[in-house]
């Protein structure tokens, strides 16, 4: 499979990690979570989606890896092109499309496995590589997320033993070992503390060189210090999107303005 | 509470409503324990008795001998003990993948019309009598064949432990977190992967507690298989025969007129019990180790 796989790939000419989504809609049955999003997601850089709870970020995040799907009569319309590529198309294979579009949730969620275990549970199917060189993914993975040096002599510890924000970059490593174009975090730091937290955004920024990252946040601090451009969802529309720097400094929008001073939200 | 002790500072009325509170707490306390203890009396009654009648014919050659014919002294249940064993691992070997494989479509498929019915047929199941199931599998296992056969005692209880099994799985396959399963799909793991290696593993603890309850209930069923294993006074370990079986040597003894196979029926039980109890106590060290140890 991983052959084929690879051969399928390759001629591909462009795997830049670019997201564009036009004219999306979102239903949890009869309720609208997302209305007409049009929105543009450059590669090799950090979009934030800021707005209020229940604003329809987090839907939205999910819905670029579809992981939505899940929820018994959630559907969608409209398009997300991963590349150019409409991942809502017909003859998308969804596994192949979480491969590509990797996720981080809120909450750490690592197996109650070893930690080497965690990182290789990607690779180990996707694509079933030696041992030799499933320990090299996992290291390669583990130093990307910037958690190599702490974990390195305790690989058979069950990662249930790490901290939270070890867990948390766990996570990270484990989302990374599947060589992702796209990384998606839903508010990755929230219950972490400021150390712990300092050190996912030092890791974002390292790594926004390599892949396209979305992130969720309640932090408007955390929004303006790391991301690249900046999207506030309100009520299931997106508002504004911009250069994080201009939306925060010069917002257009009144409800824009209104949410980043902290007048509501 | 505390408005109840203010007020009664003040009125003659409200402590005397104090008392009868009290009286009323100390008579409910009392009839629980009571109730309790009746509970728990059955159980160390019947262990009691059992021990001091089974013991005395308890001994290692009741473990390693053959029933002795009438009359003669000593003997033992060395072939009963085997064949409930050899009848228990054909029941886990049909009850155990129908009741793991239903357990977790029921819990994976949560809320399908479907997964309702299925839940529903199973909880019918259980409340089966025990020797329907016993007719079931004369039926359709012994009269097409023409002979008695551990297959067809084994058949049967173990279709007694699907049920069980099923809604230990699902019960246990819903309390593994939503995150889990999210974050396995995340990672591009297919569904069928997700169920199987993420879901089905981390409950796994769970389910092998529920397995071995299921165990020891078949364990001692008689009814089902009066006419399926049917009994055996010999050795024999083929699945096609007619095999011997714990409860239903102790049926027969316990029916007969000689008193030292009553004796021996004792013993029998006694051993039986002791059986269900071991599985039950590893049942318990089971789930101990899988939910009380000291994880996050």
């Amino acid at each position: 499979m991983s052959a084929a796989q690879e051969l399928a790939r390759a001629p591909e000419p462009a795997r830049s990690g670019s997201v564009e989504v036009e004219r999306f809609n979102f239903w949890y049955g009869a309720t609208q979570a997302l209305f007409d999003i049009d929105l543009s997601i450059p590669p090799s850089a950090v979009t934030a989606l800021i707005g209020p709870s229940g604003c329809g970020k987090s839907t939205f995040l999910r819905s670029i890896n579809r992981l939505n799907e899940l929820i018994p009569g959630a559907h969608g319309s409209g398009e997300i092109r991963l590349d150019g590529e409409n991942i809502y198309e017909r003859g998308m294979d969804v596994v192949t499309l979480r491969q590509r579009v990797g996720m981080v949730f809120q909450r750490w969620n690592p197996f109650p496995k070893s930690i080497y275990d965690n990182v290789a549970y990607g690779p180990r199917i996707n694509v079933r590589p030696k041992r030799a060189d499933l320990d090299a993914i996992v290291e390669s993975a583990l130093r990307r997320a910037a958690l190599w040096d702490e974990v390195r002599d305790r690989l058979r510890d069950s990662a249930l033993t790490l901290s939270g924000g070890q867990q948390q970059r766990l996570c990270i490593a484990r989302a990374l070992a599947n060589e992702p174009e796209v990384l998606l975090l839903d508010e990755p730091a929230s219950a972490l503390d400021p150390i712990a937290t300092q050190k996912i955004e030092e890791l974002i920024y390292e790594l926004k060189r390599e892949l396209t990252i979305v992130i969720v946040t309640h932090n408007l601090q955390q929004a303006a210090r790391i991301s690249d451009r900046t999207a506030f969802f309100y009520l299931g529309k997106l508002v504004e999107v911009g250069e994080t720097q201009r939306l925060f400094t010069s917002p257009r929008g009144d409800q824009t303005e209104a949410y980043i001073t902290g007048r509501f939200g | 509470m505390s408005v109840a002790l203010s007020s009664t500072g003040r009125q003659g009325g409200s402590t005397k409503r104090l008392m009868r509170r009290r009286i009323a707490s100390v008579v409910m306390v009392s009839l629980t324990c009571v109730a309790a203890a009746i509970a728990v009396v059955p159980l160390i009654a019947i262990l009691g008795y059992l021990l001091r009648k089974g013991a005395a014919s308890l001994s290692l050659s009741f473990f390693t001998h053959m029933p002795a014919p009438v009359g003669e002294p000593g003997g033992g249940m060395a072939n009963a003990i085997i064949g409930t064993l050899v009848l228990i691992g054909i029941a886990a070997t049909v009850g155990l993948p129908v009741g793991i494989g239903a357990g977790l479509y029921l819990a994976e498929q949560r809320g399908s019309r479907l997964a309702n019915l299925v839940r529903y047929l199973a909880d019918v199941l259980n409340g089966l009598p025990s020797i329907v199931m016993g007719i079931f599998a004369w039926e359709f296992l012994v009269r097409p064949f023409g002979h008695f056969s551990a297959l067809a005692g084994g058949a049967a209880i173990g279709a007694m432990m699907i049920p069980l099994v099923t809604r230990t799985t699902e019960e246990m396959v819903c309390t593994v977190p939503q995150s889990l399963r999210e974050a396995a799909l995340a990672l591009g793991y297919p569904r069928w992967r997700t169920s199987l290696q993420i879901v089905l593993r981390t409950a796994l603890g769970g389910i092998v507690t529920g397995v071995l309850v299921a165990v020891a209930r078949v364990a001692g069923e008689t009814a089902p298989l009066l006419f399926t294993a049917f009994g055996n006074q010999f050795w024999s370990l083929k699945l096609t025969q007619p095999i011997a079986a714990l409860p239903l040597q102790i049926y027969v003894y316990a029916n007969s007129a000689y008193d030292d196979w009553h004796a021996q029926a004792w013993a029998g039980a006694t051993v039986l019990i002791g059986l269900v109890l071991v599985i039950s106590v590893i049942a318990r060290l089971v789930t101990r180790a899988r939910f009380g140890g000291g994880h996050d």
